[in-house]
């Protein structure tokens, strides 16, 4: 009866999680902010769905299995999570009206300019190579 | 490729990880799954071996608690201040991009204390710059200068508990060394 | 349990319909690739709710898989986006 109760608290707040992702993917303005919302279920929403799935089966050798699949879980949606940002930052598909403060305009900005800059003497054609790389060859996190 | 020989002092913590995880797979801690999972696991590492990791030679475990407890306490608050910001705010929400320059020059700590960030909602990584070692942060509803400071504050104390975990002897001193002058 | 299910199941449907409706709506590729990413979020659950009410475990390796199949798939949109500039 107990674990029952348990049970079901853990599954509609696993399912309410992936309630809220959609409303935040239906109602906020740009990708990025989409982006905040789509972290939930993927996040809190699986780790109460399987802290269901573990309480109802109650056997100690799942435990080990299921933190498996939430760090799994934990370790990718970062990536994936940076790999798209900075993919729509650089492609522009953002409001810009809606920030009230953005520090790394200024950064990307220079770095086309001194990448320019730099290509120009040696005569390289590269005028689209520009965008590609931002502050300092950066992909720090994605390996 | 220049790759050192086989050295067991480097590769032993990721070859017990490889044989935990291959053990949990199989649901089975028996001797039976465990030692194939171990030459596995040093198979594994031989032949496919990745860029190694600067690890600093000290985990706190006590400290790993305490920045779990910390984490999902933080992740249930924000997930639900992001779902009431869903549902209140919705198109009208204002947003930021914040730098965060943090102390260590550790590439672990640093994509470390990027995982911890993007995971919590309400902000998440969008350029990291590794030279200087900062983060440029999306953060949702930041509105005046003051928000942005929060922001900045919680990553740095993120980044102190991961130091207080796995941070280098050096680290770790001048963290204490920091926060007893204030 | 049985009324519990109900519920749940109708959150999830309806959580998937919202999510699918940004995915066709999306103005961008990367909204609907994230927008695809949350649907398969969301199958996982449903996973583990069959797996709640069917009592079994069969389905434990598909999570596992489904959470690396949607960090591929969509690290893979980016990466397409980025390289064609």
């Amino acid at each position: 009866m107990l674990t029952d109760v348990i049970v079901s608290i853990l599954l509609i707040g696993g399912a309410f999680m992936s309630l809220a992702a959609g409303i935040g993917l239906l109602r906020f303005p740009d990708l990025l902010s989409r982006m905040h919302a789509a972290t939930k279920p993927q996040v809190l929403g699986l780790l109460l769905v399987l802290a269901a799935l573990a309480v109802e089966t109650g056997s100690w050798l799942l435990l080990p299995v299921l933190f498996l699949c939430w760090l799994f879980q934990l370790l990718t949606s970062p990536v994936s999570a940076l790999m798209v940002g900075r993919t729509g930052y650089r492609t522009r598909h953002l409001r810009r009206e809606l920030l009230t403060l953005d520090e790394l305009d200024d950064v990307v900005e220079r770095a086309i300019v001194d990448q320019a800059e730099r290509q120009r003497p040696a005569g390289a054609d590269g005028a689209d190579a520009g965008v590609q790389d931002g502050p300092g060859g950066s992909a720090g996190a994605a390996r | 490729m220049s790759r050192q020989k086989f050295s067991l002092v480097t590769d032993i913590p990721l070859i017990i990880w490889l044989t935990l995880v291959w053990s949990a797979l199989w649901q089975d801690f028996g001797p039976g799954t465990l030692i194939p999972g171990f030459i596995i696991a040093i198979v594994v590492v031989n032949f496919f071996y990745l860029p190694p990791v600067g690890l600093s030679g000290r985990f706190n475990v006590l400290s790993l608690i305490a920045f779990s407890g910390r984490f999902l306490v933080d992740l249930v608050t924000a997930s639900f201040e992001v779902f009431w910001l869903a549902i209140s705010k919705g198109p009208d929400l204002r947003n930021a991009v914040v730098a965060v320059r943090l102390r260590t020059r550790s590439d672990l700590i640093l994509t470390a204390t990027g995982h911890v960030t993007s995971l919590v909602p309400g902000s998440f990584v969008l350029e990291v710059d590794r030279g200087s070692s900062t983060l440029y942060l999306h953060c949702l509803n930041i509105v005046t200068p003051k928000d942005a400071d929060a922001v900045r504050a919680s990553v740095l104390r993120s980044e102190a508990g991961l130091i207080r975990i796995m941070g280098t002897r050096k680290e770790l001193d001048e963290l204490r060394a920091e926060e007893s002058t204030p | 349990m049985t009324i519990v299910i109900y519920v749940v199941q109708s959150i999830l449907a309806l959580a998937v319909m919202l999510a699918l409706y940004r995915a066709v709506v999306g103005p961008s590729i990367l909204d609907r690739a994230l927008a695809l990413d949350v649907v398969l979020a969301i199958i996982s659950a449903a996973l583990v709710l069959t797996m709640i009410v069917n009592h079994h475990l069969d389905h434990l390796i598909l999570l596992v898989v489904i959470s690396l199949v949607g960090f591929i798939g969509s690290v893979a949109v980016a990466r397409f986006l980025t390289d064609r500039g």
